[in-house]
């Protein structure tokens, strides 16, 4: 019968059709679930006696150098911590980006407190704020001095309110000074994607990477940079250490 | 030079229509009206600046209101920051010691009425006076803008001192364009003064009306010369100083940075340049520059003086050769702004001798004042009370000259309010009297109104506490070591001398607050004040043989005659107590007593 | 009004020289073998000015007072001694009294500038640059090595621009942020600029110099009494210029050589 067959098309045609549309819809919810499983953790240590770091003498400010009397603050170039870590190396992820990543929204404080910044080194990705802040009760002028991004100064007399910027362009990394306090220095490194900075036990963690293969920077100030291969599963976090030689 | 009745003055028509007549302007008349008013125009934004200044110094952490709409990145929230408080201290500096100081006696005053004081239609060049005024009002604009453009304008300080001011935008905020258009500025403003000292220069040589030779001349219009003379040499350096600075800015020259300079982290590539250079430089305009803003006010003063004492000064010549001393000798000691500057230690000393000289002719000026008072016939008024003010001013500021004076002293002294208090009774405060004594003497003349007198005198007596109670603490504070050009006062020694500082501040308020009288006091009274008569003063100048305000053609077309010298007061066998300049009158010519 | 005129002008001079006589605001202390010189020529000058000063605020008071509101038919009177016997004054009173000032102040200023550094003064290297000043000592072989202006790295403390590995005499440099000397002891301080004008001034120490950037100028000082001292920036060098200052400190010969000893192992 011409009629029936003609039911029979239609339904079989709207079945293949849902189904193509629910396999489509389901697909893209697998490819679009965030990538929350995989992370790379490692340790970061130095491999030789690390360079004797000079204490500061901040006398010029009484205010910052009463804070540090009875602890007196050292330049942070190279900071080993008590088991051989080493601190503030900036590891991310060199190549093997899809470009889809989306930039972390934290907003990171950059403080500055007893005349240092804290933190010396800060990671952010591309477009990520940060706020500046200022603890003291003396004015601070920061100034980044990119070669990438455009560069700015601005002063935070005591008592200011924190003030909110971010970078438009990659950089590794962004040296950072105060123009009033020569010794007080920073880096902030803006990347593309995850990262993690290393603790004083030379431990870090760069999560929210979806499976793959990637290679891994590590950046120091003072010792440059080393890259290594991994490969990324959900559920078995990856492991890579580097080890920097002090010079 | 022979008085030139024949000579052909600038005969020029009468202007028609408003832009003719108000805006370009050929009338030296005009001109000077523009100029006082760019001068009011001008004081008003330098005192607001100082005023932001004395409340940071004062209450250094709290914010000011609202000062975030004139600069959200110099203070954020209203709280200044360090380069904001230099910034403007840099704009107040500039703007009061050029668009002010030497606008508003000399450009303003002088345009008005030397012509006339010397019986001219107008000056020999009309056109370049012209010319004068809009440049100078360019340059004024082109100042303002650094405030709009950049990062805002430069923190050098009005004496730019380099490297700081040659470096660029890296030597900090405003450094780079700001200070570019600072010196573009200045620059302009030099052309505009060479064109307007070329016509003063000429109006007394050439203009002079029949029977009025040089030895006549009122003792303003011999201030207007010297101080055109000066003009002339010393704008004539800081044009070139200016465009050498420029250049290092904008063409990668070296004129004044030394070789080897790591600012801010980078190792700049100049070299062969002189730090001193500079300062050789600005210092040689400088320095005759403070004797441009102080010598008009001198001949304001003296004239002024006269006319309300009734009788002639003891030694007119006297104050006459007096005040070309000091133009001249103001060449030779512009090194005691360097001292400790690292220039030949002997240089210093050489540079000490004719400063301490220059006290001589400022002393004879003083003592033939204050001798002249002696058996006088004084008239108090708001212009008298000025000019008075102006002598006890000049002695307090003048005093404190002779530490300054010396080098080994200014160990001490240099860079600290001491130096600031100094420059501004001496000069600050005492052009202003000038200018505030010629206002009252001469409005009635400009306008044909009387200023009141009443709010003149509350005027006076609340400026002249008000002014002694800001700047003679700032002599203490240099005494005590009160390191100048700080934007916070931070160091152990200082704290305790900021209740001080507050003093000051509430002073400086206070007492600008009480401008708002002049200035209310110059706009009512324009359109609303009694009529003035042709010489309410009874003053023996042309000026005053002329109706209130004056005809545009200022003496109707014909040439005056001069029959007597300037100052003809108590004449004995004469009918009055004052014999105009232009008097047919016979009497026994008053000559300088001996 | 002129009479009130008059009193104003008295009690304002007046009110002026009050400080200045019970000595409110002063100088501190004299610390060093060159500032009684000063001191003295301070006191010289203060008493010369005061005294013109008061004086003539108060003859320009009285003559308001006196020559004020008389009548129109009053008689114009000259000064004795008129015009002539006041430009004498001028002339003797005035100029000769600052010019013998001045030149009895040349004693003070040859103490500073006249007088070349003992042998055995102690040679301290100070560098100024936005916004603070170091100092260097040249260690046991009494030399300062090289400065390197391209080597300067202020993030690792290098403030000078020391190569130590390839200047043997920069090996045993001492850097510190403060001044330390010991008590009377010539120093010879040798002054460089890394950037701008900058000026040292230590009030106590009656010392005041600009740094020059390109000229590299000294000075030469004793200090006599122990203590702790501030050494300011005097010389407007942008926006931290009103933060730049170090502590002087000048101690015990034996406190100095343990303090530099204690400077040494920092460095």
């Amino acid at each position: 019968m011409k009629t029936g067959f003609r039911y029979k098309f239609a339904a079989l045609f709207t079945a293949g059709l849902l189904l193509y549309v629910g396999i489509a819809i389901l697909g893209r919810r697998v490819s679009a679930a965030p990538p929350t499983g995989a992370s790379v953790t490692g340790t970061i240590k130095l491999d030789g006696t690390p360079p004797h770091e000079r204490p500061i003498d901040m006398s010029k400010e009484p205010s910052c150098a009463k804070i540090h009397e009875n602890n007196p603050v050292r330049t942070e170039s190279v900071v080993v911590g008590p088991n051989g870590g080493l601190q503030n190396v900036v590891v991310y992820v060199s190549e093997g980006l899809s470009g889809n990543e989306p930039a972390s929204t934290e907003v990171q404080s950059w403080d500055q407190k007893g005349c240092q910044y804290i933190p010396h080194v800060m990671g952010l990705d591309v477009n990520q704020h940060f706020k500046v802040v200022n603890s003291d009760q003396t004015s601070h002028n920061i100034h980044p001095q990119p070669k990438n991004n455009s560069e700015w100064n601005k002063s935070q007399p005591p008592g200011s309110q924190p003030f909110d910027m971010a970078w438009t362009n990659p950089e590794v990394a962004i040296p950072v000074k105060c123009n009033i306090h020569p010794w007080m220095h920073g880096y902030m490194v803006v990347v593309k994607g995850p990262y993690g900075v290393s603790d004083n036990n030379g431990d870090f963690k760069v999560s929210g990477l979806a499976p793959g293969n990637y290679t891994l920077t590590a950046w120091q100030e003072t010792y440059g940079t080393q890259t290594q291969k991994v490969t990324v599963t959900v559920g078995k976090p990856a492991t890579v250490n580097f080890t920097f030689k002090a010079k | 030079m022979h008085d030139m009745s024949a000579h052909a003055a600038p005969h020029h028509a009468p202007p028609e229509g408003f832009i003719k007549n108000h805006v370009f302007s050929l009338d030296h008349k005009v001109i000077g009206k523009q100029y006082y008013t760019l001068a009011l125009v001008a004081v008003f934004i330098g005192m607001v600046l100082s005023w932001f200044m004395r409340i940071h110094l004062a209450w250094t952490n709290a914010a000011i209101p609202g000062l975030q709409l004139l600069s959200p990145a110099g203070a954020p929230n209203g709280l200044m920051t360090p380069e904001y408080y230099l910034e403007l201290m840099t704009m107040h500096g500039t703007i009061m010691v050029f668009f002010v100081l030497t606008t508003a006696p000399f450009a303003g005053f002088g345009n008005y009425f030397l012509p006339i004081q010397v019986g001219a239609e107008d000056m020999p060049f009309p056109h370049f006076n012209m010319m004068s005024f809009w440049i100078t009002l360019t340059a004024f604009c082109v100042l303002i803008s650094a405030f709009f453009v950049g990062d805002g304008p430069p923190l050098a300080g009005w004496t730019a001192y380099a490297p700081l001011s040659a470096v660029g935008s890296i030597a900090g905020p405003g450094e780079g364009t700001g200070q570019v258009l600072w010196a573009t500025a200045i620059g302009i403003f030099c052309i505009g003064q060479l064109l307007g000292s070329l016509n003063f220069i000429s109006t007394v040589l050439d203009m002079r009306t029949k029977g009025m030779t040089l030895m006549r001349l009122p003792i303003t219009a011999w201030a207007w010369f010297i101080t055109s003379c000066i003009g002339l040499t010393a704008f004539a350096v800081l044009l070139p100083a200016c465009i050498l600075l420029i250049l290092d800015h904008v063409a990668g020259t070296s004129f004044f940075i030394a070789s080897g300079l790591v600012v801010n982290d980078k190792l700049l590539p100049h070299s062969g340049g002189s730090t001193l250079l500079w300062q050789h430089l600005f210092w040689f305009f400088g320095h005759p520059e403070v004797y441009i803003a102080i010598v008009p006010g001198m001949g304001i003063v003296t004239h002024v003086l006269i006319t309300n004492m009734r009788r002639p000064m003891l030694s007119i010549k006297a104050i006459l050769y007096s005040m070309w001393a000091l133009a001249f000798l103001s060449y030779m000691v512009y090194g005691h702004h360097m001292f400790v500057s690292g220039m030949n230690p002997f240089s210093s000393l050489a540079f000490s001798f004719p400063t301490l000289l220059i006290t001589i002719p400022s002393t004879v000026v003083v003592l033939i004042w204050i001798g002249s008072l002696y058996g006088s016939k004084l008239r108090i008024n708001a212009a008298s009370l000025f000019a008075l003010g102006f002598i006890s001013m000049f002695v307090s500021g003048g005093v404190s000259g002779f530490f300054l004076a010396q080098p080994s002293i200014d160990i001490m002294l240099h860079a600290t309010y001491f130096v600031v208090g100094h420059f501004h009774m001496v000069m600050g405060v005492a052009a202003l009297f000038g200018i505030f004594s010629g206002t009252y003497f001469w409005f009635p003349k400009m306008t044909g109104h009387m200023m009141n007198e009443t709010w003149g005198k509350v005027h006076f007596w609340l400026t002249f506490i008000g002014t002694y109670a800001i700047f003679m603490p700032f002599h203490y504070l240099g005494m005590a070591g009160n390191v100048r050009r700080y934007s916070a006062f931070t160091d152990d020694y200082l704290v305790p001398l900021i209740p001080v500082h507050k003093f000051i501040t509430i002073a400086a308020l206070c007492t600008g607050a009480v401008q708002l009288i002049f200035i209310f006091n110059l706009i009512y009274s324009r359109f609303k004040g009694p009529k003035a008569p042709d010489n309410p003063w009874e003053c023996t100048s042309l000026e005053w043989t002329m109706p209130s305000p004056p005809p545009w053609n200022n003496f109707g077309g014909k040439d005056p005659i001069v029959y007597h010298d300037a100052y003809q007061y108590g004449i004995e066998g004469s009918s009055g107590d004052y014999v105009m300049q232009d008097s047919h009158e016979q009497i026994q010519t008053v000559r300088d007593e001996k | 009004m002129a009479k009130l005129l008059a009193v104003t002008i008295i009690v304002i001079a007046i009110a002026s020289a009050v400080p200045i006589v019970m000595h409110t605001w002063v100088a501190p202390v004299d610390i060093s073998t060159h500032g009684p010189l000063i001191d003295q020529q301070m006191s010289e000058t203060m008493a010369e000015a005061g005294i013109s000063f008061l004086a003539a605020q108060l003859i320009l008071a009285i003559f308001i007072w006196k020559f004020s509101g008389r009548s129109k038919d009053a008689k114009i009177e000259r000064f004795p001694g008129g015009s002539m016997g006041l430009v004498l004054a001028a002339f003797l009173l005035v100029g000769t009294e600052v010019l013998a000032l001045g030149a009895f102040g040349t004693k003070a200023w040859a103490k500073v500038y006249f007088t070349a550094p003992a042998a055995d003064s102690m040679p301290i290297q100070v560098q100024a640059g936005q916004f603070a000043f170091y100092f260097r000592y040249p260690g046991p072989d009494g030399k300062f090595g090289p400065l390197h202006p391209d080597k300067i790295d202020e993030a690792n403390q290098n403030f000078f621009g020391l190569d130590p590995a390839n200047d043997p005499d920069s090996k045993d440099d001492i850097v510190t942020a403060e001044m330390a000397i010991p008590v009377n002891k010539e120093i010879h301080l040798l002054m460089h600029s890394k950037d701008l004008g900058h000026s040292f001034y230590v009030r106590e120490l009656r010392v005041q110099q600009d740094f020059v950037p390109g000229l590299d100028l000294s000075l030469h000082f004793t200090a006599n009494k122990i203590g702790k001292y501030e050494i300011v920036c005097t010389q407007l060098c942008g926006l931290g210029h009103y933060n730049m200052r170090a502590y002087l400190e000048v101690m015990s010969q034996s406190d100095f050589d343990s303090w530099l000893k204690q400077q040494a192992a920092n460095q």
